[in-house]
């Protein structure tokens, strides 16, 4: 087997880039926490690695572009994928004009519209989970995605999606995320509305938080 | 005459009255509190509220005596105007209030989260850490970007405090709480599964509590304490080490009252070893809720003409973190 390079040390796992029967594959290794309850930590890593690839193959067969799933070692906790050479939306951002922004936020809406039509929430839509690639955006990490047809957890999901662009983007997360919803309400329809009113309900259940703001 | 400047800061959104004489050269000089401790149950917003209005006078007077200043020699009062409990702010605002007529000295309005991380970062000398606030009110991982302090994570319900408390509660463990569980914990031998929940970047702890507390009867306290803490501490631990990923900070700084937890101190600890960060820790006596963060916090506001009339000092109960503009750190 050719070498691998360590890529990224996320929160949870480790990538590597290399190569794996021909292909430029990523290796996404779930690690021991040091911290972490020796049992607690074995059933998180076995358990999120199993379902999370589930989740990437499906997504992919709803029409969102995620990863092709090549392996999955539930001994090692590790998910062998294809390597998708772009840059995170997270760090192409800063360089995009207000029209570019609109254009991918609408895309970004209707991908998630398509998954949450096919009975998953992805559960950690954050920029840096989107990479872009000659025009098209691709989702990663799954890691905390469900299949559930919950309006909570649809929720939940644009939620996140809203304050990651507060927190991270701020200077243009109103248009990006009305862009977004814009894209969302092309697929989901009538069930849109139920949606946001559940957002507005999951945020104003955070800490602190003064009506509708 | 010296350019040393002293704050006085009032400290009374929960529990706690305190009050701290600090100088702009960020020296402690005192801080004095006092502690309201229900006889049964959680905290009651009024009972609260009275024994803070009890407690003021000798509170304060100890602290400018420690600090051995008179109250004219304070160039400023400052006060926790939110996010708390309303009587026990309204308590703490009209005693701040009262100061500041009779010492003619400027009324400097202070956010409370913003005095916990400021606080930290006084006596860290840490510039621009991600800062992790646990206490018995907040659970917040946030940093600093762009003139504010944005949330990166929160709970979505309870505090982590407030979860590990009311379960000591049930178990029949006195006040305090935390130290308490963590003492059963360490004898704790076997792991029993508890809803762990992780939200992308938020905590859940409510659900969390309802399983542990109906898990009493049939489990080893020793256990079933161990088993909450590893995940109620886990989730923290989890979201935190994103937005480490996330955030890219140099280092970690926990504050609040749960700071004091030398598991979760452990916890988060061995995450920063992971990220190569640097790892601090609010020492004990600034980690709860206190005067002195107030004091200091009051300062850097008070250099910024950040002060309040005594007609427009509104206390906000719902005050969050990410709504404060904090013009000394751009």
């Amino acid at each position: 087997m050719a070498e691998m390079t360590l890529i990224k040390k996320g929160a949870e796992a480790e990538l590597y880039r290399g190569k794996w029967q021909g292909f430029d594959v990523i290796f996404k290794r779930r690690i021991r926490k040091p911290y972490r309850n020796p049992d607690l930590d074995s059933y998180i890593r076995t358990s999120r690695t199993s379902l999370e690839s589930k989740l990437i193959s499906e997504s992919r067969r709803l029409g969102v572009p995620t990863p092709i799933i090549y392996f999955v070692d539930l001994d090692r906790t590790e998910i062998i994928m294809s390597y998708i050479p772009g840059l995170p939306l997270k760090k192409m951002m800063p360089t995009m004009d207000e029209t570019s922004i609109k254009q991918f936020f609408v895309k970004i809406g209707k991908m998630v519209g398509r998954l949450h039509r096919g009975g998953i929430v992805h559960g950690d839509l954050t920029t840096s989970n989107m990479i872009v690639k000659d025009g098209s955006v691709f989702f990663i990490d799954f890691g905390l995605g469900e299949y559930t047809p919950d309006l909570e957890a649809r929720g939940v999901d644009i939620h996140l999606m809203r304050r990651t662009l507060e927190s991270s983007h701020h200077e243009v997360s109103k248009i990006a995320y009305n862009s977004f919803i814009s894209g969302y309400s092309r697929v989901m329809g009538g069930e849109t509305e139920e949606v946001l009113r559940r957002v507005s309900e999951i945020r104003r259940r955070g800490r602190y938080v003064e009506g509708e703001r | 005459m010296s350019s040393v400047q002293y704050v006085l800061g009032i400290e009374c959104t929960a529990h706690t009255f305190g009050c701290g004489v600090v100088s702009s050269e960020g020296t402690v000089l005192s801080n004095t509190k006092a502690e309201y401790v229900p006889k049964t149950g959680g905290i009651h917003p009024r009972e609260a509220s009275q024994h803070h209005a009890a407690k003021a006078s000798a509170t304060i007077r100890d602290a400018l005596k420690e600090a051995d200043l008179r109250l004219s020699d304070v160039d400023a009062v400052a006060f926790s105007a939110g996010p708390g409990l309303g009587p026990c702010l309204r308590t703490g605002a009209t005693v701040a209030r009262m100061l500041s007529l009779l010492s003619s000295k400027p009324l400097v309005p202070v956010n409370h989260c913003i005095a916990h991380i400021e606080v930290g970062r006084m006596v860290t000398e840490e510039e621009d850490p991600l800062v992790v606030y646990v206490s018995g009110g907040n659970t917040i991982v946030s940093a600093f970007s762009d003139g504010r302090y944005r949330i990166f994570g929160e709970t979505l319900d309870i505090a982590l405090g407030n979860c590990l408390d009311s379960f000591a509660r049930s178990l029949g463990l006195g006040h305090p709480g935390v130290p308490k569980l963590e003492s059963l914990a360490n004898e704790g031998r076997s792991f029993i599964p508890l809803p762990y929940v992780v939200k992308g970047q938020d905590v859940s702890y409510s659900g969390l509590l309802t399983m542990a507390v109906r898990k009493i009867e049939e489990s080893d306290p020793h256990d079933l304490s161990l088993s909450l803490l590893e995940v109620a501490y886990g989730t923290l631990a989890e979201v935190t080490e994103r937005a480490l990923a996330h955030t890219e900070k140099p280092s970690l700084l926990l504050t609040g009252g749960v700071a004091r937890s030398p598991r979760l101190q452990r916890i988060l600890e061995s995450v920063c070893q992971e990220h190569s960060s640097r790892f601090y820790v609010v020492p004990p006596d600034l980690a709860g809720d206190n005067g002195a963060m107030i004091a200091w916090t009051g300062y850097l506001a008070l250099k910024e003409d950040l002060t309040a009339p005594i007609e427009t000092s509104y206390i906000r109960p719902k005050w969050r973190l990410d709504e404060v503009e904090v013009p000394w750190r751009r």
